[in-house]
């Protein structure tokens, strides 16, 4: 299924849930808006199949796209050397939000696995937790919590995972500092 | 206090399969009650395969409450790979899940292959077949050799070492060393198989299948190890794609879901091998699931030395793959292509990809956000062992602590790769 027919079908399911779509390299990729998150995920894995959810994966947009990354380290940001040696870099389009949230389901039984991703685009990096629809999002959300900083709404237990209880701070954020930050120590709980 | 006294938490029939617990599917909250006592259990304790910690509430010997700790090892795997250009990060990957190197290896090139475009030369797609399955040799070993140790079985692992280490002489034949290679690169293989590999390669498969047996043997038909691991952490199917859990896991509760057939990569789609699945989705499946799987694993490791095309190694693309090393003395451009490679890297346009490669503990992802740059944006890592772990605590609840070790066992997690 393309994700022009796909977003079609969850458009008709849920109104006003698709953002946009696009046939990415790999699968077809939906955006879909926050508040309807849970209602489009409740669709796909009883109406589409899409009983397997992979992977839950932050991803923090800040300075995407630019020369500097504005994240501590090297002034000049993410580049070694400048740009234009080496290729010629196209231009990004940062996207509208500072954070996404992605999802990849599949689907395991009979036929093709079909993959689908959905991204959901927030600011503040509050999304509604999707442990009631695919109870395997439990841990993965937790971590997108502890590294990236994202707010699961609804989730039973969010918690830090990884880092320490009380650590300080969402270390694979883009402004979180990289060499030269204190050391920070723990008490072990 | 007698056994009979302080026996009130209920112990769950054998057989009869774990259910999700509401709400927290990886938290089990002890119900109220006196005789209660909280126990931390590792995170090093021998029989936890690494550093979890478990935090477990006994009634008696009864497990009635339990928190999974993870995060022990992590070591910020996938900040560092934003730090480093695409190159540098080859010889990362791989010490992530360090018992299934190659696979995870194989999930970033694989990545990073399909956002330039690169073209695979054939013979190098059927060469990384051979290593993966090799690799799963490797992985399935320790875990049959460590499950025994658990238990308390010490010659299984002697046993498996043995055949471990002939996996690992044929890696260092070819690559140079035995773990951690960084063998597969973006376009190919870095060297083509050496004089000998093949009558070496060849001997080993004979010999596995006459090993696998001697310790099915000595597991399957072990009266112990049935009783130990019979009925002890089992899952219905619905439950296990619920909770995540792919590879042997999910196979052992007879989905026959495979990775490299469901989305045939590599080569794979030329192999005839079978899929392993078991029946009833308990421990001792899962060890079963794994075991045989290594019967399958010398069979396309034999397809792949007799059916190996002939042709390059690496793609021919100056733009993303390193010049050949006797070119660097003569060529000009060579040197140069050499040196942009090296200290600049590539640029991958902007871009994201999702992919999977089915290392021996289940479906590896690798989520991959490019911006323009030659260093990834984002890249997430779906490890298998992270996602399993989170069903400890329904498969471990309502049973003997004992019984906790052969679930945390069977699961096979490496916490090298649940925690990054």
């Amino acid at each position: 299924m393309t994700a022009e027919q796909l977003a079609a079908v969850v458009e008709q399911a849920v109104p006003g849930s698709v953002q946009a779509h696009a046939d990415d390299l790999d699968m077809p990729s939906l955006t879909i808006a926050g508040q309807h998150l849970i209602a489009v995920c409740t669709y796909l894995r009883d109406q589409q199949g899409k009983n397997f959810l992979s992977a839950v994966s932050g991803v923090d947009y800040l300075g995407y796209g630019e020369e500097v990354a504005g994240y501590f380290g090297s002034e000049r940001g993410r580049d070694i050397n400048r740009t234009g040696s080496w290729g010629t870099p196209e231009t990004v389009t940062p996207p509208a939000a500072r954070f996404a949230v992605v999802y990849h389901l599949a689907h395991i039984g009979e036929g093709p696995t079909d993959r689908v991703r959905l991204q959901v685009l927030t600011e503040e990096g509050r999304v509604p937790s999707v442990v009631s629809v695919w109870p395997t999002a439990d841990w993965h959300e937790r971590e997108q919590y502890d590294l990236m900083g994202i707010q699961f709404d609804g989730h039973p237990n969010l918690r830090r995972l990884i880092m320490p209880s009380d650590w300080d701070g969402h270390p694979l954020r883009k402004d979180y500092p990289i060499g030269g930050e204190p050391v920070q120590f723990t008490d072990a709980v | 206090m007698s056994a009979t006294e302080h026996a009130s938490a209920p112990v769950v029939p054998l057989w009869q399969p774990a259910q999700v617990p509401s709400p927290t599917p990886s938290k089990i909250d002890p119900p109220e009650g006196e005789d209660l006592i909280t126990v931390n259990f590792g995170p090093n304790h021998p029989s936890t395969h690494g550093v979890l910690r478990l935090i477990v509430t006994l009634d008696g010997e009864v497990v009635v409450g339990l928190d999974a700790d993870i995060g022990y090892v992590h070591t910020g795997f996938e900040k560092n790979f934003e730090q480093k250009t695409y190159w540098k990060g080859i010889p990362y990957a791989p010490r992530m899940d360090y018992l299934a190197f190659f696979a995870n290896e194989l999930a970033y090139v694989g990545a990073v292959e399909r956002l330039i475009e690169i073209e695979v030369p054939e013979r190098a797609q059927w060469i990384r077949t051979l290593f993966a399955e090799l690799n799963r040799i490797h992985s399935h070993l320790i875990f049959l050799g460590t499950s025994g140790v658990e238990l308390g079985a010490i010659s299984l692992f002697f046993y498996c070492l043995r055949e471990r280490d002939r996996v690992l002489d044929l890696f260092e034949m070819v690559t140079g060393v035995r773990m951690h290679d960084r063998y597969p690169q973006f376009g190919g293989v870095a060297e083509d198989l050496p004089k000998g590999f093949y009558a070496e390669a060849k001997r080993f498969c004979h010999d596995v299948p006459l090993r696998i047996d001697e310790y099915l043997d000595l597991v399957a038909g072990n009266s112990v190890w049935r009783d130990r691991y019979r009925g002890i952490g089992t899952v219905d199917a619905d439950t296990a794609i619920a909770m995540g859990l792919s590879g042997p896991n999910l196979r052992a509760s007879g989905v026959p879901f495979d990775l490299r057939r469901a989305e045939p990569y590599l080569a794979y789609d030329k192999m005839d091998f079978d899929i392993v699945t078991g029946e009833r989705g308990d421990a001792f499946d899962r060890l079963m699931c794994r075991t045989k799987e290594m019967y399958e694993s010398v069979k396309i490791i034999d397809q792949c030395l007799e059916g190996m095309p002939s042709g390059p190694v690496m793609a021919d693309d100056r733009k993303h793959v390193l010049p050949p090393r006797h070119e660097l003395q003569t060529s000009m451009e060579s040197l140069i292509h050499h040196f942009k490679l090296v200290t600049e890297g590539f640029r991958v346009k902007a871009n994201q990809i999702y992919y999977t490669v089915e290392s021996p503990r289940g479906e590896f992802g690798c989520f991959l956000v490019s911006d323009g740059g030659p260093k990834p944006w984002r890249i997430h890592f779906r490890a298998p062992s992270f996602v399993s772990l989170q069903s400890t605590a329904m498969m471990a609840v309502n049973r003997y602590i004992a019984d906790l070790i052969v679930v945390v066992g069977s699961l096979d997690g490496v916490m090298g790769e649940a925690d990054r």
